[in-house]
């Protein structure tokens, strides 16, 4: 392959003044420019989240600390847990499935642009309210402002009697019209994928990213609409005088915990289903071999989404179910170790007898192999019920979600930052920070989380604001709170070189990674039509066949 | 860097339409909040602590029927104008229209008798539950209207014709499922639950 660089001369031209570059991003309809934005916008909530994490972790870091008053520390973690899964994890995953997905199956856009926008505005809108709601939300009752009934929001915390004001009723609502959102983007991914593929892109030679971002919409879809069903109830509930969580009346809080967790797990998949596509498609490249047993991942990844439909009573084993409710969760948990072990040992498989390099992307991927197993191990081992019971509601349930959420989702994004970035700005990342970073990350995620189980374990509860010296926990948490620190320094080293790197970071050219999905066969970045002439593939690595026409893959697939 | 272009021969492969995908994918994710309402609706039969029962209900009938023909007339509506047949299209198209608006009217005559019977949202919970289930049906029959509706004004000035017969195919997926998710209403509150 010849490495000359194709000019692109209506995007090349001169610079516009700000006001007209402001407005072209405000009323696009490009699936890159729309992807852009939503991943700009979680990490602007990833910062906020983290703040709040910060400041969570300091009033934590000794015993009897007071910091932080009990009712803003209520607030804090709502808005932290709320913050951070619908807005940072969410338009992540969304944003790079909006970028990536119609170039990887060589389309020019998604099915529907300007739903698309929609979808992205509504999400906006929502994170937006979610905070208005710290100015906005006292109400005509003169009490309450941020959201503090938890990122579940149980019944009937979340009745008149006990949120008086409107700050349940922001978080309601943005839940509702970032969800409306979701479900759109959704179904712009699903149609995407199976009605705009280029000549030649069967479901069977689809990019893995794409068949995983296909089964998350699929998920996302079944998934959002109990939530949005759940708080439309809510809103009934609390404007219009209905009774559906309301105890007093013969309501039910136990059916808001189904109706949320029915929602609230495959979500978690939502999540980490594109981090495993980001995984799938990173550590071939930087192994040098094609993915191990693609046929395989695949049906894995469809076995976790449906399995994953079935599992959400785990999250209430502490509420009390029958004896048969309990082994049927227990199980369906535990089954779904099974496909989640395949998908590991086919990226092992994959690495083995590479030649391996380790660039930045590749590290934070073996990060993500090692902490998302740790991750599983403590989720099968709250799978079964009797421990569960013991330990459901204490800090080893928040160290083994954040071990999944932050060890192997934000992990695999940062993976994803690294080797996507010369694509969409046409700039290396530098690697020296990058490794950094990495290890920074690395050392403070430990520190902090593998710490947090040990609290857990000797008995301290979830959503404390304090607690007493002298029950051996003040140790601990300093540590999880000096690990904190050094995710934070992370953190910023990450953000530093984004912003030194879209301005001076070294040209990437199209191609820097050696790679074979038809994302680099284009420039970096994509004109606005992504694909002069659309591609043709024969195989499951496009680009691999164009620079070696003696060996190509459609021989053997 | 060389085009990946069509310099092999590729089998000719035809994709769905986006606007049907896209339809159904919608309609999976109704079905994912109407399946809520739906559970929340049978978990909550008979455990109301005062108020009105289902007893007061009177099984709609005549307007059900409306509703259930509309779906045969708004086939027809799209196979007319696939055909390119105008007027026939337009009639069926009307007529939907109007048996759907029936339907509306007749959940309004019901609920205006339950309200007499002292049966609100707020009475019990049977009446949070009675009117979320039928009034989120109703909503969803409100814009299955105002879409017939537009397609009809588009019609009448000559803008839908046989070129937009896919379009309004899709309009008809949508009042199928409106349709189809009745049958179910109809089923739980009216059959099972009374």
């Amino acid at each position: 392959m010849t490495t000359e660089s194709e000019t692109w001369p209506s995007t090349q031209s001169a610079r516009r003044p700000w006001v007209d570059e402001l407005q072209q991003w405000l009323t696009t309809v490009d699936h890159k420019r729309i992807g852009i934005l939503y991943v700009l916008f979680a990490i602007l909530f990833l910062v906020v989240g983290g703040i709040e994490a910060s400041l969570i972790r300091i009033q934590l870091i000794r015993a009897d600390h007071d910091f932080l008053a009990p009712q803003t520390f209520n607030q804090l973690f709502t808005l932290h847990g709320t913050t951070m899964i619908f807005f940072v994890a969410m338009p992540l995953m969304f944003g790079f499935a909006n970028y990536l997905v119609p170039l990887m199956i060589g389309a020019r856009d998604m099915a529907f642009p300007r739903l698309n926008a929609f979808s992205l505005w509504l999400t906006v809108l929502g994170g937006f309210l979610l905070y208005y709601s710290l100015v906005g939300g006292y109400g005509l009752y003169g009490v309450g402002s941020a959201p503090d009934v938890g990122w579940f929001a149980y019944a009937p915390l979340t009745s008149k009697t006990f949120s008086p004001g409107h700050s349940t009723d922001y978080w309601t609502l943005s839940l509702l019209i970032a969800g409306f959102g979701s479900i759109a983007t959704a179904i712009n991914i699903i149609t995407t994928v199976f009605c705009l593929r280029c000549p030649g892109m069967t479901l069977g030679r689809m990019p893995l990213f794409v068949w995983l971002s296909l089964a998350m919409a699929m998920l996302a879809i079944l998934a959002i609409g109990p939530l949005t069903a759940a708080q439309a109830m809510l809103m009934v509930d609390r404007y219009l005088g209905g009774h559906f969580f309301d105890t007093q009346a013969g309501g039910s809080a136990v059916l808001w915990m189904h109706f949320f967790w029915v929602f609230g797990h495959p979500e978690v998949y939502v999540l980490v289903i594109p981090a495993f596509g980001f995984a799938s498609e990173i550590i071939p490249v930087f192994s040098r071999k094609a993915i191990f047993g693609y046929p395989i991942m695949v049906a894995a990844t469809l076995a976790i989404a449906f399995v994953s439909i079935s599992v959400w009573a785990h999250h209430m084993f502490t509420v009390g179910m029958t004896p048969a409710g309990n082994t049927f969760f227990v199980l369906s948990t535990m089954a779904i170790a099974v496909p989640t072990g395949i998908k590991i040992f086919n990226w092992l498989a994959t690495m083995w007898g590479g030649r391996i390099e380790f660039r930045t992307p590749m590290l934070f991927c073996v990060g993500f192999l090692f902490q998302f197993l740790l991750a599983g191990l403590t989720g099968v081992m709250l799978a079964s019920a009797p421990f569960n019971w013991q330990l459901g509601g204490s800090y080893f349930v928040v160290a083994h979600f954040h071990y999944v959420i932050v060890g192997a989702i934000l992990f695999c994004a940062f993976a994803a930052f690294y080797y996507w970035f010369p694509k969409v700005t046409g700039r290396m990342l530098s690697e020296s920070l990058g490794k950094l970073h990495f290890w920074l990350l690395v050392i403070g995620f430990h520190l902090t989380f593998d710490t947090m189980h040990v609290p857990g374990l000797l008995g301290m509860p979830r959503r404390i604001y304090t607690y007493e010296a002298g029950r051996g926990w003040e140790g601990w948490n300093a540590v999880v709170t000096v690990g904190a620190a050094i995710q934070a320094v992370a953190i910023g080293i990450f953000v530093i070189n984004l912003v030194r790197a879209a301005f001076k970071g070294p040209k990437a050219g199209n191609d820097p990674w050696d790679a074979w999905t038809l994302e680099w066969s284009t420039t970096s970045p994509p004109p606005e039509y992504n694909f002069a002439t659309l591609p043709v593939v024969r195989s499951r690595r496009p680009l691999w066949d164009l620079k070696h026409p003696e060996d190509p893959d459609w021989k053997y697939e | 860097m060389t085009h990946l272009a069509g310099t092999l021969e590729i089998e000719p492969t035809t994709l769905p339409s986006k606007g049907k995908v896209g339809m159904l994918t919608l309609i999976a994710a109704e079905s994912a909040i109407f399946v809520i309402f739906v559970i929340a609706y049978l978990f909550y039969l008979g455990k109301s602590l005062s108020g009105p029962t289902t007893a007061i209900l009177r099984p709609p009938i005549f307007f059900t029927v409306c509703l259930l023909s509309s779906s045969f007339t708004v086939h027809l509506a799209v196979a007319a104008l696939r055909g390119g047949r105008r007027v026939p299209f337009l009639g069926w198209w009307a007529l939907t229209f109007t048996l759907g608006a029936l339907f509306l009217i007749g959940t309004g005559l019901e609920w205006k008798h339950l309200i007499g019977e002292g049966l609100t949202i707020r009475a019990n919970l049977f009446g949070t539950t009675y009117y979320s289930l039928v009034g989120l049906h109703a909503l969803h029959v409100l814009v299955g209207l105002l879409l017939l509706g537009a397609v009809t004004l588009f019609a009448l000035v000559r803008r839908v014709g046989q070129a937009q017969a896919e379009q309004v195919d899709v309009i008809s997926l949508y009042w199928h499922f409106v349709d189809a998710v009745w049958v179910v209403v109809f089923t739980v509150v009216y059959v099972v639950g009374r």
